[in-house]
């Protein structure tokens, strides 16, 4: 084997000067991916493409090692097709189709190129598909190179599911490939959600970014405005102050628990176990409602700030959350501990829609859909970022990667999230709750990571010379696990679906930005 | 919940409700608040106006202000029977009027809807859900959300109307028997919110369906779009 270079190593939300990471041939570029994800305790955070003045395109990777606490950044340039990156690096392939479809870049031997957002290339006169401007490109609508998967032979017929589905859910289309009631193959078509927000972070930041943040998963506002905020930070060259970033942590807890108890109640709904399900729809009201009394509204919008957050608590504040949490936590304990009692329920959960440890580490599955595979990753930890840099919380697994564990890993959080919630209050710092935020740093690069309930949020961030954002991208943990859903369901039956999708509650709008 | 019987649940202390403009606060229009907000919400034609279907219920018009002209009540009730109504001046909130006696008496004490997600952050679609749990317990009012279109009797919508949706709006639409309702809920289905004018969406529904029933809000609170559901049904009109 060829001398590797060193990549750039970074810690999390620490800027780099953009010319220093390194730009190599592409032979070493996809060397260098391989063997930073060689181990399994690293993964694939970004692979995204800037267009060059030349046309051609410069691929940036970001790879994560939790052993480290680091990431490590290079780069290669590529003309209009190069060698997929997925033959190599599986995890790499939802990437390689974003890329292709934003910039009409090829890679070469993709397993499975299609479009993931259905909108036009941003590169003039350049698509992946071949396709003419005046084609029309919607998702579902069979333009060129979207064929679906198809499994053909007697007694196999196809489901077609959205993009309007039953219930009151966000939309998005899947093919399932049967033989009778077995699902051989799920296709998961998405894009319907996609309204242009990275786009429109160039140039930024502007008034309207923070409220992009707050909306790329309304579930998840807290997660992905502290990812923003904490990168605006770390360019700025400031920290938020302590009880800032305190409150900021509660927030995200509470948005955790909100999460995972809705869908503690969901999972019991759809294997018709109505006392949790009633129970836990209560429940994460009363979550949501805690949120709304830190800053009045139940998602945490207004919460968080560049510098800190918006609103502060006061002693009666504490008090009321205090007793708040300790009351909720109590009846959630009631609900969902009926879940893990219930023969009828276990039944149904265990060995249904299981992902194996080997298959969740080459897809790159992320959060708590990883962890329920025995992968003891969780940004929170591996890449200490705010009041979890000095009050850890013990990472939660479960080794059985069926619903089951998807469920379980909830309740392990769910328990650490109420410790963590409640220690916080005990000691919340006594400092200011705002501090400004002086000019951005110039050409650098950027990764700001958190742990959203779903998983691994990854935000970068690259300045321009005058420290306006040259390109910002999303991976919402979302990106990474959609293709572990379609995964779960090969062998299972059409009819475990729901359940199954639930176990994994992925974010449309997350992954379609 | 006893209500609409009894009190409404309170909200809490810092809640973002109904906001009320003090034009006499604002006398020589410096515009911060609207150089501030997110998504051009607010204009300064004669006198400070506040379009709630763009308001996305933030903070930084009132952070801005340096005379506190724009405050936000505890008020829930803010669903509308006209896009004109949700423009906010110092003059009274018209809330949404009940339908007219012939409708009311078909969706009066049975209302199917479909739910139907055009874009937007799913905030939306999650306080709609809520309305199903326990506590608000919808099903007692007579409405019910429903799998089909063809059950329905209206659309629900959430959302701008990204392009990726726009054909699949028009069938669900098309599929529900006539006559038939369009609730717009949220600061997305009505104008875009804070996707205004990007071009992967459409500002909304309003191009593309006829609305009867306005909710704005980002998300919307729980209690707005309940409220705004029985007024529009008339259910309300003897109580509050």
């Amino acid at each position: 084997m060829t001398q590797i270079a060193q990549p750039l190593t970074t810690t999390n939300s620490s800027p780099v000067p953009l010319p220093d990471v390194p730009v190599h041939s592409f032979a070493m570029f996809a060397d260098q991916l391989c063997e930073q994800l060689r181990n399994n305790s690293s993964g694939l955070s970004a692979l995204f493409g800037v267009p060059r003045p030349d046309r051609s395109l410069r691929l940036y990777a970001v790879t994560n090692h939790a052993s480290a606490a680091k990431l490590a950044i290079f780069a290669t340039d590529v003309e209009a097709r190069y060698p997929s990156l997925t033959l190599r690096v599986p995890q790499a392939h939802w990437f390689e189709r974003e890329i292709a479809e934003q910039w009409g870049v090829v890679p070469e031997g993709h397993p499975w190129l299609k479009p993931i957002r259905f909108h036009r290339s941003y590169s003039e006169g350049r698509d992946a598909w071949g396709r003419s401007a005046d084609d029309e490109i919607l998702p579902s609508v069979q333009p060129a190179g979207t064929d679906y998967f198809k499994v053909r032979g007697d007694e196999i017929h196809e489901v077609a599911v959205g993009p309007i589905h039953a219930g009151v859910i966000e939309p998005g289309h899947f093919r399932f490939q049967c033989h009778g009631e077995n699902v051989f193959s799920l296709e998961i078509e998405l894009g319907f959600q996609h309204r242009g927000i990275e786009r429109q972070l160039i140039g930024g930041p502007n008034k309207r970014t923070l409220h992009y943040m707050e909306t790329l998963s309304g579930d998840a506002s807290i997660a992905h405005s502290a990812a923003y905020c904490q990168l605006l930070e770390g360019l700025a060259g400031v920290e938020a102050p302590l009880r800032a970033q305190a409150i900021r942590c509660i927030a995200m807890e509470l948005e955790r628990l909100a999460n995972h108890t809705g869908d503690l109640g969901a999972l019991a709904q759809d294997v018709g176990f109505l006392p949790t399900a009633s129970f836990c729809g209560r429940l994460r009201g009363d979550w949501l409602n805690a949120s709304a009394l830190l800053c009045g509204n139940r998602f945490g919008r207004s919460l968080v700030r560049p510098g800190g957050v918006r609103f502060n608590l006061d002693d009666g504040m504490i008090a009321d959350l205090q007793s708040r949490v300790e009351v909720a936590f109590r009846d959630l304990a009631g609900a969902a501990n009926l879940l893990w009692s219930t023969p009828t329920v276990t039944a149904r959960f265990e060995d249904c829609g299981t992902v194996t440890r080997s298959m969740a580490d080459e897809i790159g599955l992320v959060g708590m859909a990883a962890r329920a595979c025995d992968i003891d990753r969780d940004a929170r930890r591996d890449f200490p970022f705010s009041m979890y840099r000095f009050h850890q919380i013990p990472v939660s697994t479960w080794h059985t990667g069926d619903v089951f564990g998807r469920a379980y890993v909830r309740w392990l959080e769910i328990q650490r999230s109420v410790r963590f919630i409640q220690d916080q209050l005990r000691v919340l710092p006594k400092t200011a709750t705002q501090c400004e935020i002086p000019p951005l740093q110039p050409d650098s690069l950027i990764v700001s990571l958190t742990e959203g309930w779903r998983g691994e949020i990854c935000h970068v961030a690259i300045t321009d010379s005058d420290g306006r954002f040259a390109d910002y991208k999303v991976i919402d943990p979302s990106f990474h696990n959609w293709i572990g859903l379609s995964m779960a369901l090969r062998n299972q039956e059409i009819s475990d679906f729901p359940v199954n999708n639930k176990s994994f509650n992925l974010s449309y709008c997350g992954h379609d930005l | 919940m006893s209500w609409p019987d009894g009190d409404p649940p309170k909200m809490p202390e810092r809640y973002r409700g109904l906001p009320v403009i003090d034009s006499s606060k604002c006398p020589d229009a410096c515009r911060k608040c609207a150089d501030a907000c997110p998504t051009d919400a607010i204009s300064f034609n004669d006198s400070l106006k506040l379009d709630l279907g763009r308001c996305l219920f933030c903070t930084d018009c009132i952070d801005a202000c340096p005379e506190g002209a724009i405050e936000y009540t505890q008020d829930f009730r803010q669903a509308v029977r006209t896009r004109e109504d949700l423009v906010l001046d110092s003059r009274a909130f018209r809330l949404a009027e009940a339908l007219d006696e012939k409708s009311r008496k078909l969706f009066g004490r049975s209302l199917q809807l479909r739910q139907v997600s055009t874009g937007g952050c799913n905030g939306c679609e999650a306080d709609i859900n809520v309305l199903g749990t326990i506590g608000f317990d919808l099903g007692r009012f007579g409405i019910h959300f429903v799998a089909s279109p063809r059950h329905a009797d209206g659309l629900i919508v959430t959302g701008p109307l990204t392009s990726n949706m726009k054909l699949a709006l028009r069938k669900a639409y098309a599929a529900v028997p006539t006559p038939k309702i369009v609730i717009a809920v949220g600061a997305c289905a009505i104008s875009g919110g804070p996707f205004v004018d990007h071009p992967e969406q459409n500002n909304g529904i309003g191009q593309a369906l006829p609305i009867d029933l306005y909710i704005p809000g980002c998300p919307p609170h729980p209690m707005t779009i309940l409220d705004g559901l029985l007024r529009m049904l008339g259910r309300l009109e003897t109580k509050k």
